[in-house]
């Protein structure tokens, strides 16, 4: 894609990387071997990651498995106790001044004042990062509309909602420009609508050129924004690479076939079984059999294997109400990479 | 999800990002301000943080009334022949107490920005360190004036006569003021090291209720036992009080008056530094 805009577009940056001043690394954070335990837990147990600059990197995992340790410890609030992290070409742990004046850090827990109005946050916020008064107050109103906030500008933030007070967090981390941006579990706890706002926020700086780094623990949240994923799990990272890759690790997809007799699912579980070297699982429902298909290096792909299999039942008289060959969902990733259960299906404790 | 979600969401999402485009920073950062603009954008908000909850003035309003109050009328008569005779000894050490008893809150307002994620932010801005606690300092310094100016205006509507006059007041709350300022820091160490604002107030009035009662404040200590006339001795408060008396009363003890400077310096010098370290520390 950047190769392809440098040729059409005449000025646009030579390089392949967004925006990256030559002699900068091509990463925006790159961490090997961080180590990080709290009293007798270790939160990390030697986590990696490299991070291009321009991208949105997903950090995906359950409750407790290091990510916002792993967070903290980029945006310089924590240091990490082994390992090596340089966040746009500083080490985190000798040039944290450096790093804090390149990244913008919205919590897990929304890093705005409580008892302040809503634009006095964004004034707050706007003078400590250098902007003169009447410039902060002129960009914290301007903010406030683009938000959806304007009505709650002069609401203290403890009235807010919890998708205001997301788009609030957001609003102050744009206020001036951050190279890279953290966000910690961006839409825990909030409903669909404000999810998607705060997606569509979320690619918009993307868009406008700074790195994005997120932590979720919802895997379509990782699905939908992230261009590369790491799956974190017990202070480690288990899995790196696109979402497309990793479902594509697990195996080449999953076959759903609902018949149109329940009566016929032993028969037609035992075909299956033979024919595609399988285990065929039957779920609550009994007209409906599932089977991982695995990715296999011969020849023949397997959506040629489903189809004889399928004319194969067929053959058999047993009818196949539908059927569908899907790619793996991110869950079933999870599930596979880490032997736990879906983070999605756990309490959002803390 | 269902698809009449999805198109609300959709709907929504369009309209918000056709804003947002636009309010994407423009230019380059701008660079960080300095100490002195950190530190009074934080002063700042301590002062909307009085102006919005305002109901965290309550101890520092009722704490200096009700002990003025209760202790010139209820024992003014049995301990100096009249409330009006007891209020002259007692005024300098129930403004000393107020303000002392409010120095705790310096603790608990760090305290409760730490159990928040907001501290998170403002310890990831490119900003001098110890500007979030000098700012709050200076929120805590209005809070002293004004308890110190209600005892006083409380004091003189009840009958006190200050032989200082004007200036003596004036040198008397001064140094009472830059006093607290200095122990302010020994509360914010302490709101650091504890984990909870809970915590930092039930030490707070467990070390400071002994301190302004076990001291020169209601009685002098001649009738107290050995030890505790010793203890007395030794407070700190006591030391305070009694230059506060000088003070007001326009026969300042010089002696007491540098007792409680140095004793201010000591208090920053220690604690001052183990804040700002405690502050800046990354486990």
């Amino acid at each position: 894609m950047a190769p392809a805009a440098a040729a059409t577009t005449p000025g646009a940056y030579p390089s392949t990387v967004h925006g990256a001043p030559t002699g900068e690394s091509a990463l925006a954070v790159e961490a090997t071997g961080l180590t990080k335990s709290f009293g007798g837990t270790r939160a990390l147990t030697g986590v990696d990651l490299a991070v291009a600059r321009g991208s949105i990197y997903g950090l995906l995992g359950p409750n407790g498995a290091g990510k916002t340790t792993t967070v903290r410890i980029l945006a310089t609030l924590l240091a990490p106790a082994g390992g090596r992290a340089r966040v746009l070409g500083h080490d985190v742990a000798t040039e944290a001044a450096a790093v804090r004046r390149r990244v913008a850090l919205a919590g897990q827990f929304a890093t705005v004042d409580d008892d302040l109005t809503g634009s006095e946050n964004l004034v707050l916020l706007g003078r400590l990062a250098g902007l003169p008064r009447r410039a902060a107050k002129a960009r914290a109103a301007g903010l406030l509309t683009a938000f959806g906030l304007e009505k709650a500008a002069t609401r203290q933030v403890k009235t807010f909602s919890g998708g205001m007070r997301r788009r609030l967090d957001l609003a102050a981390s744009i206020i001036t420009r951050a190279d890279l941006l953290f966000l910690d579990e961006p839409t825990t706890g909030l409903d669909p609508a404000s999810r998607a706002q705060v997606w569509e926020i979320v690619r918009s700086i993307a868009a406008d050129g700074a790195t994005v780094l997120l932590t979720t623990q919802y895997l379509d949240e990782a699905d939908e924004l992230a261009d590369r994923v790491a799956v974190i799990d017990r202070g480690q990272v288990v899995a790196e690479g696109t979402t497309s890759e990793l479902k594509a690790s697990v195996g080449s997809g999953t076959l759903r076939i609902r018949l149109a007799d329940p009566a016929r699912g032993p028969d037609a579980s035992g075909m299956l079984a033979r024919s595609l070297g399988v285990t065929v699982q039957t779920g609550t429902d009994p007209a409906v059999l599932t089977a991982r298909i695995p990715a296999r290096p011969s020849a023949r792909s397997a959506t040629g294997n489903v189809a004889s299999a399928i004319a194969e039942l067929a053959q058999a008289d047993i009818a196949v109400g539908e059927f569908a060959l899907g790619q793996p969902s991110l869950d079933e990733v999870f599930l596979t990479l880490t032997g736990n259960s879906t983070p999605g299906s756990q309490e959002a404790a803390s | 999800m269902t698809p009449a979600i999805t198109d609300g969401a959709a709907l929504a999402t369009a309209a918000a990002g056709g804003s947002l485009r636009h309010s994407l920073p423009a230019g380059p950062r701008p660079e960080p301000p300095g100490p002195l603009v950190a530190s009074a954008a934080f002063a700042w908000r301590a002062m909307l943080k009085i102006k919005h909850v305002p109901e965290q003035l309550f101890d520092v309003i009722a704490i200096p009334v009700v002990f003025t109050l209760m202790f010139t009328y209820l024992f003014g008569g049995a301990l100096a022949g009249s409330p009006g005779r007891y209020l002259q000894f007692i005024l300098p050490g129930t403004l000393v107490m107020a303000v002392v008893l409010v120095t705790m809150y310096a603790g608990v307002g760090l305290s409760v920005d730490a159990s928040k994620g907001v501290s998170d932010r403002f310890r990831s801005l490119p900003i001098w360190r110890p500007a979030p606690i000098a700012g709050a300092l200076a929120g805590d310094v209005a809070r002293y004036l004004l308890a110190a100016g209600l005892v006083v205006l409380l004091g003189v509507a009840i009958g006190f006569r200050p032989g200082g006059g004007a200036p003596g007041v004036i040198a008397g709350v001064g140094l009472l003021v830059l006093f607290a300022l200095s122990l302010s820091w020994a509360w914010t160490t302490l709101g650091l090291l504890l984990r909870t604002p809970q915590a930092v107030m039930s030490v707070g009035t467990v070390v400071l209720f002994p301190l302004t009662l076990a001291s020169n404040v209601f009685v002098s200590p001649q009738t107290m036992p050995g030890w505790l006339q010793a203890f007395v001795g030794v407070n700190p408060v006591s030391h305070l009080v009694t230059a506060e008396r000088g003070l007001l009363s326009g026969h300042a003890a010089t002696g007491q008056v540098a007792w409680v400077l140095l004793a201010s310096i000591a208090v920053v010098a220690v604690f001052a530094p183990l804040t700002i370290h405690l502050y800046g520390r990354r486990h």
